[in-house]
């Protein structure tokens, strides 16, 4: 069954494989097509089709010219809240998430299993529980409708991710090569630095590659807690359809919605092969 | 003494992450709970009343409206990525050329932002711009595809959504299950000369339960909390036709000013979730002592 002739039923393998793949792009290549056509083109025909002119200026106009709410400044601004959120979130969950990992798997400590126990719920606990609790607390720090208010929450809720994936991946690390190091007279962050950061880079990639991709794509809190020219990306790509409803302008449109994707498929193309392991990982906890 | 302020900065490091990460989880879910059982409204009051908020809320058609899509979302999605998660593993599993690109294609949808999702395929669905429109050009003047503004249909345009952003996730998960299929079980059952579709149907598809109830349950998981695809891709309408909790817990909290209700909505979500979480965890539990038996 597993040879590699070309009998029909293996050509009948390739061709429906192929087909799926095929409408599995149609959506990407679609709005690939549109952003390169003028939204009188678009209007004339369908978002369908291919362009008689190439209207590369969308790119252009959607980077710094069009308006969302009042403010024509493109979606540049955006783009730059979701980096200042995105970026510094993932660094310090990642970190944390690297040392507090380290410290329930090899360091070990009283209490270590409950505080992993609690910690890993969140994964589970819907965002919709946190709402009202962080609108309090970013209200009484005086950090609601800013970019660090943003940071701080991802940073926390990511830590539930984060400590699960460095866990996993150093309870496979020999507890003899902690206790040697003791014995020398190194101490946690010695150990640490020399012995876990070295083996670390492998679950380091695969965590900021998880912790980007869902920071950068988070909706809910972004919405809830930024507004105008506070919000990340993703809202303003609600904001601008809803902008834009009376007059069409889905050639702009399209050329936003690709630079607003490009970070995230930048880096699946990139790190494909570590994506996958954090969404496996994360699966068979 | 002094080896306590000397490992005051390791503690520390410990400590805050973990405490931080733990007590927002446990403080805040009382907190939702806790507000779920008094009379607010636009600001958090002390009072008691019962269970008032969730009759209220239980009690409206939105809520109700937003129940039944979830059943019918949550089952088509789950069962429909399932299947295809699964033939697209078993397709790509026969040693075919350019598996990796494939299921690159396949998983790629993942890497984007369900605004994005569900914006594109607001545009697709669109009966004046997409598919219908295009078809429409082509000739065939009488072709109808207008699930998008139809109200018993628009519920299934969030099902195509998610199956296309999330299929590929049940595709990596059984695709691993099948490559660690015990080689000399299926070795074996060619000497007893299964054919292919023998092959799956007896010894390897069984294998795969413990996967597929984990896709299952992360599926159902993502089901109960959509709210950014149906935000980009209908809004909950036309009408309230694709409207779901997660949506009506915002709408409750931060557009009519009702924390109360707001807060009861979200918990008898969390009460949804445990519905599914807690038979799953008890079956882990099971599983494992049974392994560590073995």
């Amino acid at each position: 069954m597993r040879d590699r002739t070309f009998a029909p039923s293996r050509m009948l393998i390739y061709l429906v494989v192929l087909l799926v793949a095929v409408a599995y792009l149609v959506p990407l290549i679609v709005v690939v097509l549109n952003s390169l056509r003028s939204n009188e083109e678009i209007a004339q025909t369908s978002m369908i089709g291919w362009p008689l002119r190439w209207a590369f200026g969308n790119y252009l106009t959607a980077w710094s010219d069009f308006c969302v709410a009042q403010t024509c400044a493109g979606i540049r601004p955006y783009m730059l809240n979701s980096a200042l959120v995105t970026i510094p979130a993932t660094i310090f969950s990642t970190l944390l998430g690297a040392v507090a990992g380290y410290a329930v798997s090899l360091w070990r400590f009283r209490g270590d299993q409950w505080i992993y126990g609690i910690v890993t719920l969140g994964i589970f606990l819907p965002q919709q529980m946190r709402l009202l609790p962080w609108t309090i607390v970013l209200r009484d720090m005086g950090l609601m409708n800013t970019l660090t208010g943003l940071v701080m929450i991802h940073t926390i809720q990511g830590l539930s991710f984060t400590v699960l994936f460095c866990r996993n991946y150093y309870v496979s690390v020999p507890q003899e090569l902690i206790r040697a190091a003791r014995i020398d007279g190194a101490g946690f962050f010695r150990i640490f630095w020399r012995i876990i950061l070295p083996l670390s880079p492998p679950i380091l990639v695969v965590t900021v590659i998880w912790q980007f991709t869902h920071i950068w794509n988070e909706f809910l809190y972004g919405v809830t807690f930024t507004t105008g020219q506070q919000q990340p990306v993703t809202a303003a790509l609600i904001a601008l359809s809803a902008a834009v409803a009376d007059i069409p302008q889905n050639g702009v449109q399209s050329a936003a919605v690709m630079i607003a994707a490009l970070p995230t498929l930048l880096i699946y193309l990139i790190g494909g092969k570590y994506f996958v392991r954090g969404l496996t990982a994360g699966a068979v906890k | 003494m002094p080896g306590v302020v000397r490992r005051l900065p390791e503690h520390l490091t410990i400590w805050v992450p973990l405490l931080l990460s733990a007590a927002h989880l446990v403080s805040f879910s009382l907190w939702t709970i806790w507000i779920s059982f008094t009379p607010s409204t636009l600001v958090p009051v002390s009072g008691w009343v019962g269970l008032r908020n969730y009759t209220a809320v239980m009690a409206t058609r939105n809520w109700k409206i937003a129940f039944d899509n979830l059943l019918l979302f949550g089952s088509a999605f789950v069962l429909l990525s399932l299947v295809a998660g699964l033939v697209l593993a078993i397709l790509l599993d026969q040693r075919i050329r350019g598996e990796n690109a494939l299921r690159s294609i396949f998983l790629y949808p993942l890497a984007v932002s369900f605004v994005v999702t569900g914006t594109v395929w607001s545009w697709l669905l669109n009966p004046g711009l997409g598919i219908q429109k295009l078809v429409q050009d082509l000739g065939w003047t009488s072709f109808r595809f207008d699930w998008l503004v139809d109200r018993d249909m628009a519920i299934w345009t969030i099902v195509i959504a998610a199956i296309w952003q999330s299929s590929g996730f049940a595709m990596a998960l059984f695709l691993a299950g099948l490559r660690s299929v015990d080689a000399d079980l299926v070795k074996a059952a060619q000497i007893d000369g299964a054919g292919p579709i023998r092959m799956y149907r007896r010894v390897i598809l069984p294998t795969l339960w413990p996967i597929t109830i984990t896709v299952i349950v992360i599926q159902l998981q993502f089901a109960i909390s959509t709210f950014d695809l149906v935000r980009a891709l209908t809004n909950g309408g036309p009408g309230l036709a694709t409207q779901l909790p997660a949506l009506v817990v915002y709408d409750l909290m931060f557009q009519r000013g009702l924390l109360g209700r707001g807060a009861a909505a979200a918990v008898l979500m969390l009460l949804i979730l445990l519905a599914v979480l807690l038979p799953y965890a008890a079956w882990r539990y099971l599983q494992r002592r049974r392994a560590s038996h073995a």
